[in-house]
């Protein structure tokens, strides 16, 4: 079976932990500018974060389908860190023999329309235009970017916002998503490189697409959990509400959105590493299939739950408005299945079936 | 987490599936003329072809005619089959479900009687649960057999029987009575049997549908006589032996293939370089298709490992049977036409037939309310 023996060691040490240090009041916390340091450095003490880069790279040569797997249950606790960005930072940086950082880091541009250029400037470089709504681009202690450089794209690694003109923003669920301007900023030499190995900044967009994408399928997970436990506690008409058919039937529907999502995403996460056109294929499946599950899931999760899932008290919000976010980020699920939908149709009717079985 | 999450772990096909993809598909390849768009798809001869390739009853073993192939194998052939529209009514219940459960619940002479006449795709099979006043309650069928000399004399009606017209064989789901009574118990005494459809008592009348078509049936029996050796399992096991069967028929990879031609037929309509909002209401389809078809494989991995995974599959009809209604809804959106069944363009024709099939899809098999209720009980709802 594809499911490994360390993949599920892996999740059930991220699960332990996560219960244990991701609590509601540290997703609160978070939520009013706090960095969750704690959790932060208990996940970056897993390894985690960086255990895809190779061991030279201060890695561990990981399957980048644990780390997703890891990222699923990330989106399970809502945890307000940035592990996805980390991941893909580092991933980013490596390809281009840049340094990492034991810190968080995180990753840009993180939207399509973004532009970013390096010129040179005597032995260094400039770095000019905006990247958009970076995720912890002010709690990270490294920004990896990719600009196009006078030959092609390049990463480029900064300590941190200074130099830049930072605008804090929020996405839905108060994570914090800053847009960073740079006006010709000046940067050594060894700041930035070319990259290789088939990172790109197209590549990046889709992983990060995966990556939100794995977490909202864990979110989902979240939101049935809740609603299916709630059901079961909260009395009305003298029982509990999970025995009125009429709930039963909306919580299937639920759990049947939850299935598909988590078996989508594993959809993408199957492609990693292949060709990368089939890779950015599958993972527009991911993306669209779990947006469009998030969308209906979250509606009955609160239908179920009813006023008191409305509240801030309840934690059914740190995944729903997580979901609300997610969908749109890196990239929604209309955007994604529009490159489905070009992707079949470029290549024709008759070859449509063909690209849907074609092997892995 | 408290909340048992249904499992669909990634399953990849192993070469020898991979490999038998490239023969079904020259087979398809070979019997063009067989394929359609139409539900009928009733053709003993291409099931004799079939036969002939090793491709029914696959995973059943040789002493009966198999060929001990892995579900997994199946899952490729019949993903083949059904997207190209591949006329496998003739022998799809036998390979799919009555096979199955003879193998599992049957004598050693009934396997040998009819496992390799099924493999042979000579013995076609249909399904006789439903009744007049028994849908989706089986607990409520009134058919009832009473313990005679050497056999059995059965009594009732069963109603929207596929195909009884031109099968052999229907596996009869009924209760057993005393001698006289009418009215039988809601839970006592489920029996099955092999029923000849041939026998003497049997009354088979055609039941046609809203697209004006003859698949369904009503079965009338009066004082059938079915001898000893066809009896099924166990007096009394019926309701065991139904369970088994329905699982057979709702794990099956056939919940969201059938309308695959219109998909592909839609692609075709939109062109190589689509406007966004066409490729958008596309690319949804078939990412919920890709989705299915990666649940189902999972489950396809489950059947081989020797799991039941019951609701699983409940949860894959029930996704799989809102994509196919879904179909004609988007298609005349992005494609606006009058539907007319016997139109010569090919989507007119399958437009009209999506549009007045869509609503069995959610009813045969289990309908919708009964899947949703199964997967609240993997829920622990109930």
């Amino acid at each position: 079976m594809a499911i490994r023996d360390e993949t599920r060691m892996l999740l059930e040490s991220m699960n332990r932990l996560f219960e244990d240090k991701c609590t509601k009041q540290v997703v609160d916390a978070a939520e009013t500018g706090q960095f969750a340091t704690d959790l932060w450095t208990a996940v970056a003490e897993t390894g985690v974060p960086l255990a895809a880069l190779p061991e030279s790279a201060g890695g561990a040569d990981a399957e980048w389908s644990d780390l997703f797997a890891a990222l699923r249950v990330a989106g399970r606790y809502a945890a307000p860190i940035p592990l996805a960005e980390t991941m893909l930072a580092g991933w980013v940086a490596a390809s281009a023999g840049l340094d990492v950082s034991d810190g968080p880091m995180t990753v840009g541009p993180v939207r399509a329309g973004d532009e970013l250029t390096l010129a040179r400037d005597g032995n260094g470089w400039r770095l000019s235009g905006t990247a958009s709504r970076v995720p912890y681009a002010k709690a990270a202690s490294r920004i990896v970017l990719i600009a196009d450089g006078p030959s092609g794209e390049m990463a480029v690694a900064l300590d941190g916002i200074a130099g830049a003109t930072h605008t804090a923003g929020k996405n839905i669920a108060g994570e914090p998503r800053d847009t960073l301007g740079f006006d010709g900023l000046a940067l050594p030499a060894e700041a930035a490189a070319p990259l290789s190995d088939g990172v790109s900044r197209a590549a990046l967009y889709r992983r990060g697409a995966l990556a939100r994408a794995t977490m909202m399928s864990g979110a989902l997970e979240r939101a049935m959990d809740m609603a299916v436990g709630y059901a079961q506690e909260r009395q009305q008409f003298g029982r509990p509400i999970s025995k009125f058919q009429a709930v039963q039937q909306n919580l299937a529907v639920l759990a049947g959105q939850t299935a598909a999502a988590v078996a989508a995403s594993n959809v993408g996460i199957e492609a990693l590493g292949g060709d990368p056109e089939r890779e950015e294929f599958l993972i527009a499946i991911a993306k669209a299939r779990v947006g469009e599950a998030a969308t209906l899931a979250a509606e009955i999760a609160h239908q179920v739950h009813g006023a008191i899932g409305f509240t801030r008290e309840y934690a059914l919000q740190h995944a729903t408005r997580r979901l609300w976010s997610w969908r749109e980020e890196f990239g929604s699920d209309p955007e994604w299945a529009a490159k489905v939908g070009a992707y079949v149709c470029a290549r024709g009717a008759d070859a449509l079936w063909p690209t849907l079985t074609e092997a892995a | 987490m408290a909340t048992p999450m249904f499992r669909f772990d990634p399953m990849t096909l192993p070469p020898e599936a991979e490999a038998l993809r490239g023969e079904v598909r020259a087979f398809i390849a070979d019997h063009a003329d067989a394929m359609s768009f139409s539900r009928s798809g009733f053709d003993r001869d291409f099931s004799r072809a079939m036969g002939r390739k090793g491709w029914i009853g696959m995973t059943w073993p040789k002493q009966y005619g198999g060929q001990e192939r892995s579900a997994l194998e199946r899952y490729v052939l019949i993903e083949e089959m059904l997207a190209a529209g591949a006329p496998l009514s003739a022998h799809y219940i036998s390979d799919r479900q009555s096979g199955p459960n003879i193998l599992r619940f049957g004598t050693e002479e009934q396997k040998r009687h009819f496992l390799p006449r099924i493999v042979a795709g000579e013995l076609t099979f249909c399904i006789g649960m439903s009744e007049p006043n028994s849908g989706s309650d089986l607990a409520g069928t009134r058919t009832r057999a009473v313990k005679v000399d050497g056999g059995y004399r059965i009594n009732g009606t069963k109603l929207w029987t596929s195909n009884a017209h031109r099968s052999d064989y229907a596996i009869l789901f009924c209760k057993m009575a005393q001698p006289g009574e009418e009215e039988v118990d809601r839970h006592g005494g489920a029996t099955q049997f092999l029923l000849d459809l041939k026998s003497p008592g049997i009354e088979i009348r055609p039941v046609i549908d809203l697209l004006g078509e003859h698949h369904f049936n009503e079965i009338f029996l009066t004082d059938v006589f079915v001898p000893d050796w066809l009896l099924l399992g166990k007096e009394g096991n019926g309701w065991n032996q139904v369970t088994s069967e329905l699982a057979f028929e709702r794990s099956a990879p056939d919940r969201f293939l059938a309308l695959f031609q219109m998909l592909r037929e839609m692609v075709r309509l939109a062109g190589p370089d689509p406007d966004r909002a066409t490729a958008a209401a596309l690319g949804k389809l078939v990412a919920q298709l890709a989705t299915l078809r990666s649940m189902s494989l999972s489950i396809a991995g489950m059947l081989q490992e020797g799991l039941q995974p019951n609701t699983e599959s409940a949860v894959v009809k029930d996704l799989g049977t809102r994509y196919e209604q879904d179909i004609p809804v988007v298609a005349r959106q992005l494609f606006p036409t009058e539907p007319e069944l016997e139109a010569v363009e090919t989507y007119v024709s399958m437009i009209a037939r999506s549009t007045m099939s869509a609503p069995r899809l959610s009813i045969q098999g289990g309908t919708r309310e009964i899947l949703r209720g199964i997967i609240a009980r993997g829920l622990g709802l109930r």
